[in-house]
């Protein structure tokens, strides 16, 4: 049985997708070239004009657009309308280094408002919804993301924002909101929060949550679900490209459709820049297509993934990616081997009597790289003799070493003494002095 | 025939124990023994106290761990080789002791010794058999 929809494109031909891309790409490529200097430079140094985009195909004449040159051009060097033409600004930090700007039209908004409500539709969502967003409202793209999104739709936008979680749970009985927005980790922390106070997840009206901006695992997935009594669904997004909704779950739950009318994606080689065949993991790369403010071309996120235009048993015909493992900015280097924090929450979650509450420390002694992992155990834990502890962390250690190929340190700790997060979670303290 | 012990995880910060005892102080619960197993990151606190459910919730109350193990507590004649002797009906017996701590009564010429042993109730048993009495819950409330 094929899922309800909101905007027809998301079934449509794929073909009709195609030449609608094209025609996009074609203005953009336009509108980009006229507008923004930058790019105008980097398309001359290049040495491609826009009448040189004929097809899809000629996409990958484009020069990329890396984190830096956001930072190069930090404020608003890459916009490419007047300001007069701006409503709306939002910003990321990032996890390092300054932040960067975007800025949205209305009709910018209009498109991301649409987006985010064909997450909503997708994950069960009608005009009649009252949608919980426990994202953090302001310069972060979460809030205002869905919020925008549930009222495209027509449903019921209720701007919790993140933060003073008792106050959340009663806002899910009071309000009896029906889908949750937030990070998976917030997510997390309220399902758990729901448990202490003795409210049981049929007490609440939820049928689903939409949850991204962090990597989380199919683990995380179940435990969420049970935690909240819901069905959870995975959306994908970055400022850089408009903020949630870029892509987002289905019912089938194998990987996200991307909204490919306004956002193309690309796989390619992240050492050579070479595009790679669908199917293949790589890194992903986009280029707003229909965006006026503040328009990307092949923008690297760093995220690797895979692309699949497999028939979808939900309908949808958009183009799928799948879950990123991780952004490359996450992923740590750890005495030459590549680490990604996913990774050992998979093994915690499969670890008994250990909750997947963890901090990683990287820290260099000796000219050696340390990993240690502080894992909280769980109420029921035996741990009256000194053996028992040693064993658990032992276990864990062995099970990390099989998984990861390097050999952490794991530190048992007390329930609810690692730092619950109300919006990303940091789960990585890096003391290495590199640079 | 076992009592309850109460193990509580500290972290290595200072003034956790103060705040411990201080917890149980509040919750007005005495403490009969304990022993402190010590490594570089943590410690187990093991208690054995007069109330033991009153210091598990007043403990997991201010957010500390607990767990509460059933051990045994053997009555040991207070003199030179009083130990000894239940430690040899032990060892004939088959029984390993994971770990020992004592305290001596305040009735006269009997020192306890808790233990916590593979089998709880085999070593029970054995020392049962040898003559020696063990200490009960209500024994220890009073």
């Amino acid at each position: 049985m094929s899922d309800r929809t909101w905007n027809p494109i998301e079934t449509a031909p794929v073909e009709e997708i195609k030449a609608l891309q094209l025609a996009r790409l074609i203005h953009n490529v336009y509108h980009v070239y006229q507008n923004v200097p930058y790019y105008r430079q980097r398309m001359d140094e290049a040495g491609v004009k826009p009448g040189d985009i004929h097809t899809l195909q000629d996409l990958a004449k484009l020069p990329f657009t890396y984190k830096q040159d956001l930072r190069d051009t930090y404020p608003y060097g890459l916009f490419a309308v007047p300001m007069k033409e701006v409503v709306e600004l939002h910003a990321s930090s990032g996890t390092t280094g300054k932040q960067i700007v975007a800025g949205y039209t209305q009709k910018d908004l209009d498109i991301w408002g649409d987006c985010a409500a064909r997450a909503i539709v997708a994950a069960g969502g009608s005009p009649k919804s009252k949608v919980h967003v426990s994202y953090g409202y302001g310069l972060f793209t979460g809030g205002l993301g869905l919020h925008y999104g549930a009222q495209t739709l027509g449903a019921v936008a209720i701007p919790v924002s993140s933060g003073n979680t008792k106050r959340q749970v009663q806002i899910l009985q009071d309000f009896e909101s029906d889908i949750l927005c937030c990070t998976p980790s917030y997510a997390t922390y309220i399902g758990e929060t729901l448990r202490e106070m003795g409210v049981k997840p049929e007490d609440i009206k939820l049928s689903a949550g939409i949850f991204g901006a962090e990597p989380w695992t199919e683990d995380s997935r179940r435990n969420i679900e049970s935690l909240l009594g819901i069905k959870a669904y995975d959306i994908y997004g970055l400022t850089e490209i408009i903020g949630p909704g870029v892509a987002y779950e289905c019912s089938e739950q194998t990987g996200m459709h991307i909204c490919e009318d306004h956002f193309l994606p690309e796989i390619i080689d992240p050492d050579t820049g070479e595009v790679l065949p669908e199917g293949t993991a790589g890194e992903l790369v986009f280029t707003c297509i229909s965006k006026e403010a503040f328009p990307l071309l092949r923008y690297r996120t760093r995220d690797i993934a895979t692309l699949s235009r497999e028939k979808c048993s939900c309908g949808r015909t958009l183009i799928k990616m799948t879950k990123p493992r991780g952004r490359t900015d996450d992923m740590l280097i750890i005495r030459g081997v590549n680490v990604f924090p996913s990774q050992i929450e998979t093994v915690l979650f499969q670890t008994s009597q250990t909750s997947p509450h963890y901090l990683i420390t990287v820290d260099r002694v000796n000219n050696t790289d340390t990993l240690e992992i502080q894992v909280e155990m769980t109420d029921d834990f035996q741990f009256d003799a000194v053996r028992l502890v040693e064993q658990k962390q032992r276990e864990i250690e062995s099970a990390l070493q099989s998984t990861l190929g390097i050999s952490p340190k794991v530190r048992l700790v007390s329930p609810k003494t690692i730092q619950r997060s109300e919006g990303k979670a940091t789960r990585v303290i890096d003391k290495r002095k590199l640079y | 025939m076992t009592v309850k012990q109460l193990s509580v995880f500290v972290e290595n910060k200072q003034g956790r124990l103060s705040e411990i005892t201080g917890i149980l102080h509040s919750a007005g619960v005495d403490i009969r023994a304990l022993s402190l197993a010590d490594t570089t990151d943590f410690g187990i606190l093991r208690l054995i106290v007069d109330k033991e459910e009153a210091a598990e919730t007043a403990l997991r109350g201010a957010g500390f761990t607990v767990s509460l193990t059933p051990v045994i507590a053997i009555g040991v004649a207070d003199c030179p080789g009083g130990l000894a002797k239940a430690m040899t009906v032990l060892r004939d017996g088959g029984i390993s002791v994971e770990y020992m701590y004592a305290f001596i009564s305040r009735t006269a010429n009997t020192a306890y010794v808790i233990l916590r042993v593979d089998d709880n109730e085999k070593a029970a048993g054995l020392v049962q058999e040898a003559g020696f009495g063990l200490l009960t819950e209500d024994e220890i409330g009073k």
